[in-house]
C-alpha cells in the first residue's frame, strides 16, 4: 500500500513541527522547572552564578512545613469543592429550566452564559467593588445594600473577613460566588448540549407510560447525562486548581493569606522575591495536582476511542 | 404533556431571579461608569446616576487606549496563526493518521491543561536568551505555541465529521495530500475557522498570566494587565475603574453578542463530547 504509506508519512511530516514545539515548550520546560525545583537557585545571585547545586527535595520539604503553603492547599481544596458544587448544581438547575423550552428561554440562556465571554480580570475587578465591605459607619457594596433593605445586622467583612470554620476561610465565599457566576453558565451549556442529544423516542416512551416531565428529567435524562457531570467536574477542577487571575485581581492573597492560592504564592516567590527554586516547587505541585485529574481522563478518552 | 400553569409561572420566576442576580455586576459597572465625578460617592453605588456622564469612560479610555491597541496587535496575529496551524494539524490527525498518531495527539493535548506556572520560568529564560523578552512579539509567539493544542483539537473533531470518501475521491483524481487540503478541506472549513478564531480571540484577549509575566514594560502590556494596575491604584476613582473594566470587556462581549452561536460551539468543543 504505497498510498497508505505516503499518507501516513505526510501526516507525520505535517504535525512534526508541533510535536517538536510540544516536546520543547511543554515537556522539556516542565523538566527544566523540575530541575530548578531541586536546586539551590533561591535568590537572584544564586541564579546569576549559575552553579547548579542539587538539593534534593529540600525545597519541597520546606514548602510543606510552610504555614502559608499549607493554607494555600486548604484554600484550594475548599475553593475547588464549593466552586464545582456551585457550578454543577446551578448549571443543572438552569439547564432543566431552559430545557422546558418556554418562550424567551434563549434570552435567559444568553444572559447566564455571558460571563464566560469576560476575563477573570474583569470579573475580579467588578466583584471586588461589589463585595468591598466598607466600614461599619460607611458600608459599601453588598453591606450597603443590606443595610438599605433592613438586613444591616448581616453585614460582615466578606473577603476581608478573618473568620473561619476549621480550615475553611470565610473570605473565600465572595471569591467562590464570583467564580460560580463566571462559569455556571458554561456548565449549563454543557448540560443543554447533552439534553439535546437524548433521543426523543426514550422520552416519548416514558410519556406514554405516564411519567411527569419532572420525573422524566430526573429519572431518565439526568442518568444519561452522567458523563457530562464527570467532564464538567474535570474541566472545573482543573480551572480551580490553577486559579490565578481572579484571585490576583479580586482579593490578592488577603489578610493573613485568607484568600491565597498556590498560583499567587508561586507568582510572588518567582517574580517578587526571586526565589526561583521555591516558586518552581510550587508550580510542580500544581502540575501534579492537575495531572492527577487530567491524565486518567485523557487516557480513558483515548482508550475508549472517544472524542475529546 | 403540557407543563402546568403553576410550574410555568414558577419556572419564569426562577429564570427571572437568577437573570437579575447575573446582571448585578453589569448594572453596578454600568451605573458606576456613567456617573459624573461629582456623584462618585460609595453610598450611592446602587443608585442610577442622576445624569449620564461619559467622564469616567473618557478618562479610562485615555489611560487604557495604548493597551487596547497592544491587545489588538497581540490577539489578531496570534489568533490567525494558531488557527491555521490548528487546521493543518487537525487535517493530519483526522485524515492522515500514522502509527501512534493518537499518542502524539494526546501528548500535544496535555499542553492545554497544564498550569502554565510550571513552564513560565524556563519560558522567560528562553525568551531572554533569544532577546525578545518583554515584547509583544514574544507574547504572540507564546500564544501561538500554547494555542496549538486547543486549535488542533477543535479542527480534528471538525474534520472527523467530514466523510473520508470526500478526501479519497480527490486523491484518486491524482491530487496530492496538500492539494486535497487546499482544494477540498479548506473551502468547507470556514465554520471551523470561525469557531476556532472566536475561541482564540476571546482567550488571548482575556489572558493574564503570560501577559503579566512576559511583558514587563508598561508600554507593551495588554489590556488585562493595564486594567489590574488601574483598578489596583488608590488614586483612580471607581467610576474610572468600572469604565475600564467595561472597556476591557467590550471586544469579547461584542463577539459574544454577535457570534454567540460559534462562541458556544467553541466552548463545548473545548470540553468534551460525552
Amino acid at each position: 500500500m504505497a498510498v497508505q504509506k505516503k499518507k501516513s508519512l505526510v501526516g507525520f511530516a505535517i504535525v512534526l513541527p508541533s510535536i517538536v514545539l510540544a516536546a520543547v515548550f511543554i515537556y522539556y520546560f516542565i523538566f527544566w522547572t523540575l530541575k530548578v525545583s531541586f536546586s539551590n537557585w533561591d535568590s537572584f545571585s544564586a541564579l546569576m552564578k549559575g552553579e547548579y547545586t542539587f538539593v534534593g527535595f529540600s525545597n519541597y520539604i520546606k514548602l510543606f512545613s510552610d504555614w502559608r503553603f499549607q493554607k494555600d492547599l486548604w484554600n484550594t481544596l475548599f475553593f475547588t469543592l464549593f466552586f464545582i458544587l456551585g457550578c454543577i448544581s446551578l448549571g443543572i438547575l438552569l439547564a432543566s429550566l431552559i430545557d422546558k423550552g418556554l418562550k424567551g428561554s434563549k434570552i435567559f440562556q444568553n444572559i447566564y452564559l455571558f460571563p464566560m465571554a469576560l476575563s477573570f480580570v474583569v470579573t475580579g475587578t467588578v466583584w471586588r467593588w461589589i463585595f468591598a465591605p466598607g466600614t461599619v459607619r460607611d458600608p459599601a457594596g453588598i453591606n450597603l445594600l443590606m443595610s438599605k433593605i433592613g438586613l444591616g445586622a448581616l453585614q460582615w467583612g466578606w473577603f476581608t473577613s478573618k473568620d473561619s470554620l476549621g480550615n475553611f476561610n470565610f473570605a473565600l465565599i465572595p471569591v467562590i460566588i464570583a467564580a460560580v457566576w463566571q462559569m455556571s453558565g458554561y456548565v449549563m451549556a454543557m448540560y443543554l448540549a447533552g439534553l439535546r442529544g437524548i433521543s426523543e423516542d426514550i422520552i416519548e416512551a416514558a410519556r406514554v407510560d405516564g411519567a411527569t416531565s419532572n420525573r422524566i428529567f430526573w429519572k431518565i435524562k439526568m442518568p444519561l447525562l452522567q458523563p457530562i457531570t464527570l467532564s464538567a467536574m474535570i474541566i472545573l477542577g482543573h480551572v480551580s486548581l490553577k486559579i490565578f487571575d481572579l484571585i490576583y485581581s479580586m482579593t490578592g492573597s488577603g489578610i493573613n493569606n485568607v484568600t491565597d492560592m498556590p498560583s499567587i504564592y508561586m507568582y510572588e516567590l518567582t517574580f517578587r522575591s526571586n526565589r526561583y527554586a521555591s516558586g518552581s516547587a510550587v508550580s510542580i505541585i500544581m502540575l501534579i495536582m492537575v495531572a492527577v485529574i487530567i491524565v486518567p481522563y485523557l487516557y480513558s478518552s483515548f482508550r475508549k476511542g472517544h472524542d475529546i | 404533556m403540557k407543563t402546568s400553569k403553576i410550574s410555568q409561572v414558577l419556572t419564569y420566576l426562577i429564570l427571572f431571579i437568577v437573570a437579575g442576580i447575573f446582571l448585578v455586576p453589569f448594572y453596578i459597572a454600568l451605573a458606576a461608569s456613567l456617573r459624573p465625578f461629582t456623584e462618585v460617592s460609595v453610598s450611592r453605588m446602587w443608585e442610577l446616576p442622576s445624569r449620564i456622564s461619559f467622564e469616567g469612560f473618557i478618562q479610562a479610555f485615555k489611560k487604557l487606549s495604548p493597551n487596547i491597541l497592544n491587545s489588538f496587535v497581540l490577539t489578531v496575529p496570534a489568533t490567525i496563526i494558531s488557527s491555521f496551524i490548528g487546521s493543518i494539524n487537525g487535517y493530519a490527525f483526522s485524515k492522515l493518521k500514522f502509527r501512534y498518531s493518537n499518542v502524539f495527539f494526546a501528548l500535544i493535548l496535555f499542553g492545554m491543561f497544564i498550569p502554565y506556572q510550571s513552564i513560565i520560568f524556563p519560558l522567560i529564560r528562553f525568551l531572554q536568551s533569544i532577546g525578545i523578552y518583554g515584547s509583544i512579539t514574544a507574547l504572540i509567539m507564546v500564544h501561538v505555541i500554547y494555542g496549538i493544542p486547543i486549535t488542533t483539537l477543535i479542527f480534528r473533531n471538525y474534520y472527523d465529521e467530514i466523510p473520508n470518501e470526500l478526501i479519497e475521491a480527490s486523491s484518486i483524481d491524482g491530487a496530492g495530500f496538500m492539494d486535497t487540503y487546499a482544494r477540498v478541506l479548506l473551502p468547507i472549513s470556514v465554520p471551523g475557522f470561525v469557531v476556532v478564531a472566536i475561541w482564540q480571540f476571546t482567550n488571548i484577549w482575556n489572558e493574564f498570566l503570560f501577559a503579566v509575566t512576559v511583558t514587563n514594560n508598561p508600554s507593551q502590556q495588554p489590556i488585562t494587565v493595564a486594567l489590574v494596575n488601574l483598578a489596583g491604584s488608590q488614586v483612580v476613582q471607581w467610576n474610572v475603574q468600572m469604565a475600564g473594566a467595561l472597556i476591557a470587556a467590550l471586544p469579547t462581549l461584542l463577539v459574544y453578542i454577535f457570534l454567540g452561536k460559534y462562541f458556544i460551539k467553541g466552548l463545548l468543543a473545548g470540553s468534551v463530547k460525552g
